[in-house]
């Protein structure tokens, strides 16, 4: 009985002094990089703002998806890289080729991730590889539209985006 | 002396893509096709302060850098979300 | 400009170069390609890729001749990594509002059934 409240007490002390770790972590290193240096009085000051900002602003932010698995989240993070050096590559071969080989077409997408967070990310994830660029996102978030530069079988450039980027979306955030 | 060459060059090219911006800018054909070679440019601006930075070897130009960085990214949504919908708070 | 040593000269220059070479490929198919949802792929794509690469050529260079890491590079960056795609879909969401029509006509029928 007593330790049930005593963690209930913990749960939410932490809520009000660090609602969102995640954030105030980000804050802190965006505080440092933009300072450029490490020093006692710039760590102190990140620190500050990183226990206020988020203190003052939770309450009018939706809540960010827990993290639920670290390990497909970094893998996700490389895989997007590669692939937007791919993508770059892909799409300066496309704009420097003759502009009427190009077949540019719009692909319905059928979203499975509920949190505007997540969708969020796998909208600018497809922004940022190959050939597409996230469009406009229907209104029941249920479907997303795509503008493919190019594409020569739609449907198998759908079942690509969402077995490559939502499912592993999903296995993090879900 | 590579690197001199190579910021010069980098100053050319980068100087034609702005041009190219430029052409987009005064053809458009819709607004918002002037809006995206507003942000191209921009992104092309930072660049060109990129590379005066490497040039005369000073990190003034950081801070500008990041500022158009920011102020080009808000204005752009600003104009496109009021193409959007016709006025900026609702 | 100081004097580098000529590998750490190379690298840099060929980081600037392969930056620039990109943001140019970017704003010519903002010239050059027939509509405008075909525009939108150069900047968000080519551009900001070049501006990433110059941006670590650049922190290179500060890293070298300061003699301590430089990151603040890296700040934008990730801004532009964020905001690129983000802009993006709020351009062609107002295209399509305002019935800007590709030349496949296609978002004309979307607009209708979804949107």
């Amino acid at each position: 009985m007593t330790s049930a409240t005593r963690t209930t007490d913990v749960i939410s002390i932490r809520q009000r002094v660090l609602p969102q770790p995640l954030f105030s972590l980000v804050l802190l290193a965006v505080w440092l990089l933009a300072q450029g240096k490490l020093e006692l009085s710039t760590v102190i000051g990140g620190v500050i703002l990183a226990l206020v900002l988020p203190a003052l602003t939770y309450r009018f932010t939706d809540t960010f998806p827990k993290v639920r698995r670290v390990r497909p989240l970094i893998q996700y993070i490389v895989i997007v890289m590669w692939d937007i050096l791919i993508a770059n590559l892909t799409v300066a071969r496309l704009i420097l080729g003759p502009t009427r080989k190009l077949k540019p077409i719009f692909l319905e997408v059928p979203v499975k991730l509920t949190n505007p967070y997540a969708i969020t990310i796998f909208a600018a994830t497809i922004s940022l590889t190959p050939g597409t660029v996230s469009a406009n996102l229907s209104g029941d978030r249920k479907t997303l539209l795509v503008h493919a530069l190019t594409s020569d079988d739609p449907d198998a450039e759908i079942q690509l985006m969402k077995a490559r980027y939502e499912a592993p979306l999903l296995e993090v955030f879900q | 002396m590579i690197l001199t060459y190579a910021i010069a060059t980098a100053f050319g090219i980068v100087s034609a893509a702005i041009l190219l911006n430029a052409y987009r800018l005064f053809q458009g054909p819709d607004v918002l096709d002037r809006v995206v070679a507003l942000d191209t440019m921009n992104i092309n601006a930072i660049a060109l302060l990129l590379l005066a930075g490497i040039w005369w070897s000073t990190d003034l130009f950081f801070e500008a850098a990041l500022l158009i960085a920011m102020m080009g990214f808000v204005g752009t949504v600003g104009l496109a979300r009021f193409l959007l919908r016709g006025d900026l708070i609702e | 400009m100081e004097e580098l040593p000529l590998y750490l000269q190379s690298i840099i220059a060929a980081l600037i170069i392969f930056g620039a070479i990109f943001a140019f490929i970017g704003s010519l198919g903002l010239a050059k390609l027939p509509d405008f949802y075909m525009r939108l792929h150069g900047p968000t794509k080519a551009t900001t890729l070049g501006l990433g690469a110059m941006l670590v050529g650049s922190m290179v260079y500060f890293s070298v001749t300061k003699g301590s890491l430089t990151l603040h590079e890296i700040l934008i960056t990730l801004f532009l990594f964020i905001t690129a795609p983000v802009s993006a879909h709020i351009l062609s969401k107002s295209a399509i509002r305002s019935r800007i029509y590709d030349s496949t006509g296609m978002v004309e029928e979307k607009t209708r059934e979804l949107f």
